[in-house]
């Protein structure tokens, strides 16, 4: 057993452990904290290991969900960074805290590391507070909400014929009837492409089915580097290729009917090397998995998001790494040997990454 | 693995309590402008960009990197946002070298900023949550006791505080970019001054400050050809280390943190240091409120537990005389834009190795420690940085 070489970094680093609460409308049960520690418990335990065998420590969410300074510090709480550990936090979705790790890993100083991330949505109006998310001086003052947002970049698409209210409809179907085989989604049914049309616009031209849902949710990853991995896992999820890439964040400025920043990302990570079975695409908003699927170039034959995708469950901060947690886990059940999985933040799917996991065939 | 790397441009705002000539795109670009100068670049050299700061109350906008991505030159590229409290413009600063270090990246361009006259801090930092007592009183009201419980420990004399107030503030006035210019600073004018939480005067508390810092990080390579082409030398980083304790856990030592001793273990055996105070030329240490000194000279191994106070009073620390100088820049004492805060003491150790810090330049400094801690004491974050490679 050898793992495949990867194209970004020289060092093959595996996701080897995944664990995620059920996402929710609304957990009123659970802080932060207390959210994430079965989780916590649950990754260490899949993995066999203890917060002792972890070299370093990573972790994304923001303080705009909690309407409070430092979500992170009593989040480390539910790890027990007791002697105290290397660690560290990004203020972003975590996808980004394991590019963070993933970089610390290639040095071969340490083997292992922590990922988790975390975010309840619940806590607020998440369209308000996202809108404090934009430039502060020309475009927050008008608390332009995140559905409206939306609705400008799916009209984009409309209007350049790249896609139809049709084809928006049949991604939240597939999703909806997809995440029925995921305990953890939080949007399951069966419904007809024919009844979501018959749906009235939220803000024209996006259907409430287009729409993410609310959700409270954490995820956790374990990352391992070298043949330590086989130790926890039979057939690892290599990171053969990871990028991320930013645009601006003035939309006038940009094209919203395409994502540069994922089509970069993609090609430095590989993607286009070779077939891909499976995509696990972070595009809250149906029209953005249209954007997504053609920047990153996977044909009709790749199987998108198996798990219900962010339509079917919407944790932020933590729903791009659970793309990379649920792509690493059709590696590991054989389902997949070459897999994509996708993460967005800010705006109008403003800054992207893009990774691809490989299983030995 | 770990590959080589080092800084070879540095750049700082003027730091004020109010910088209301520049948005906050405008502070950061000052500074990134400034680092990419002195490396000889420009925007289109840097390969990935990392950003830091602390609360995004602290300005009231939610990630405001996404909106700073075109005035930071990262369009197209790849751009962090690290937050990890008090300590995050040392976390920055290590983020980015770690993208050199791994190989991924040749030319990064770090910054970290805080605008504090947007927002208001004390508020930001005393929201009030449920199920948590409200602390309504700012970082110095939660670090007071702690202060309190190191006189108790250690015995030391009341004014020790105060004759680091004056020491930082006087050591200021050869710092140019520095907030507070207090060219009257006297022991008498610090006890004077109003009690703010008991024992720390208003003059022994960090000033609210306007302001960035960047730098750029770069490979071996590059940094050995820009030296030849800038003619200004590159400080190549020996060790870098960060260390992280639980917030609720009895068994803390909260005046002298295991994550600050086990942080400073960590990056002195990087860089081969067995006497910080002897092989340390001098350190750019984080030290908001005036007893943090002997606090983490203590924390630091630069003496034995209970012993800082003393190199303190003998004026070791002191540019003007000491053996180990410890912020000759002024400090957090004399500039505190929060997030750049510990990427100031990062920058200023490699300004100090690099021979050009001007007025407050140790003579002959090769080997510098930069600090930087977080939270209630749980976050640390700390390099060493020489004028010669390791």
């Amino acid at each position: 057993m050898s793992a495949p070489k990867p194209v970004v970094g020289n060092r093959p680093v595996a996701i080897c452990s995944f664990a995620q609460s059920p996402s929710l409308r609304r957990v009123d049960q659970a802080n932060e904290v207390e959210m994430l520690m079965p989780v916590i418990a649950e990754v260490f335990a899949k993995a066999n290991m203890t917060k002792d065998d972890m070299g370093f420590i990573c972790s994304g969410s923001t303080d705009y969900l909690i309407g409070g300074p430092f979500s992170f510090v009593m989040a480390l709480d539910a790890v027990g960074v007791w002697p105290p550990k290397s660690e560290s936090h990004v203020e972003m979705d975590a996808a980004w805290a394991l590019y963070e790790a993933w970089v610390q890993l290639q040095e071969g100083v340490i083997d292992t590391a922590l990922v988790y991330g975390f975010g309840k949505s619940s806590l607020g109006d998440l369209s308000r507070v996202l809108a404090m998310q934009l430039d502060p001086y020309t475009m927050g003052p008008l608390w332009p909400d995140q559905v409206s947002l939306a609705a400008l970049q799916a009209r984009a698409l409309l209007d350049r014929g790249l896609s139809t209210e049709q084809e928006f409809a049949e991604i939240a179907a597939r999703s909806r009837h997809d995440a029925l085989k995921n305990p953890n989604a939080q949007v399951r049914n069966e419904t007809p492409v024919a009844e979501l049309l018959e749906e009235a616009y939220a803000v024209s031209p996006l259907r409430r089915h287009t729409l993410p849902p609310l959700s409270d949710a954490a995820a956790a990853v374990i990352l391992v580097a070298g043949d330590r991995a086989y130790d926890v896992v039979d057939r690892p999820a290599w990171i053969t290729g990871i990028d991320h890439r930013v645009e601006t964040h003035a939309f006038g400025a940009r094209d919203l009917a395409v994502s540069t920043s994922t089509a970069m990302a993609a090609k430095i990570a590989g993607v286009g090397n070779g077939p891909v079975d499976i995509a696990e695409l972070h595009g809250p908003f149906a029209p953005q998995e249209v954007i997504v699927r053609q920047a990153i170039g996977l044909d009709d034959s790749v199987t998108i998001n198996p798990s219900g995708g962010p339509l079917a469950a919407n944790p932020m901060m933590a729903a791009g790494l659970i793309r990379m947690g649920e792509a690493a886990s059709r590696i590991w059940d054989g389902s997949a040997t070459r897999a994509v999985a996708h993460a967005t933040s800010g705006p109008l799917l403003q800054q992207n990454l893009v990774c691809v996991l490989e299983g030995e065939s | 693995m770990t590959e080589r790397c080092a800084v070879i441009g540095i750049g700082q705002t003027y730091h004020k309590a109010k910088r209301e000539d520049v948005s906050i795109a405008g502070l950061v670009r000052e500074a990134a402008r400034a680092a990419l100068d002195d490396a000889g670049m420009d925007w289109g050299d840097i390969d990935a960009v990392v950003v830091g700061k602390a609360p995004d109350m602290f300005e009231g906008i939610m990630m405001p990197e996404l909106y700073l991505a075109s005035a930071l030159g990262a369009v197209g590229k790849p751009m962090l946002r690290v937050h990890t409290a008090g300590s995050v413009g040392g976390s920055t600063a290590i983020v980015a070298a770690h993208l050199v270090q791994s190989g991924i990246h040749k030319r990064v361009l770090t910054v970290a900023f805080e605008k504090q006259s947007d927002s208001d801090a004390m508020w930001a930092l005393s929201v009030p949550r449920p199920f948590s007592a409200p602390l309504l009183a700012g970082a110095g009201g939660y670090f007071a006791p702690i202060i309190r419980a190191y006189m108790h420990r250690s015995g030391a004399p009341n004014d020790v505080g105060m004759k680091v107030a004056v020491k930082d503030r006087l050591q200021a006035l050869k710092n140019p970019y520095a907030h507070l210019h207090l060219p009257d600073i006297s022991l008498k004018m610090v006890e004077e001054s109003i009690m703010l939480w008991d024992p720390l005067h208003y003059l022994e508390s960090c000033p609210s400050s306007d302001g960035a810092a960047a730098m750029v990080i770069a490979s071996e390579d590059v940094a050995e050809s820009t030296a030849k082409v800038t003619g200004r030398p590159p400080a190549w980083v020996h060790g870098t280390a960060m260390r992280s304790e639980p917030t609720m856990f009895a068994g803390r030592n909260q005046v002298n943190p295991q994550a600050g001793r086990d942080c400073a273990k960590d990056v002195y055996a990087q860089a081969g240091i067995t006497n910080p105070r002897q092989q340390l030329d001098c350190a750019e240490v984080y030290v908001p409120f005036s007893w943090y000194e002997p606090m983490w000279l203590e924390n630091l191994g630069f003496c034995d537990e209970g012993d800082g106070w003393k190199l303190t009073e003998s004026g070791a620390t002191a540019l003007d005389g000491g053996d180990i100088p410890w912020n000759c820049s002024g400090g957090v004492l004399s500039s505190n834009p929060i997030g750049a805060s510990g990427m100031l003491r990062f920058l200023e150790a490699a300004l100090q190795v690099r021979n050009m810090a001007g007025e407050h330049q140790v003579e002959g400094a090769s080997r510098a420690l930069g600090h930087a801690y977080g939270g209630g004491s749980q976050f640390f974050s700390m390099w060493v940085v020489g004028s010669d490679k390791r």
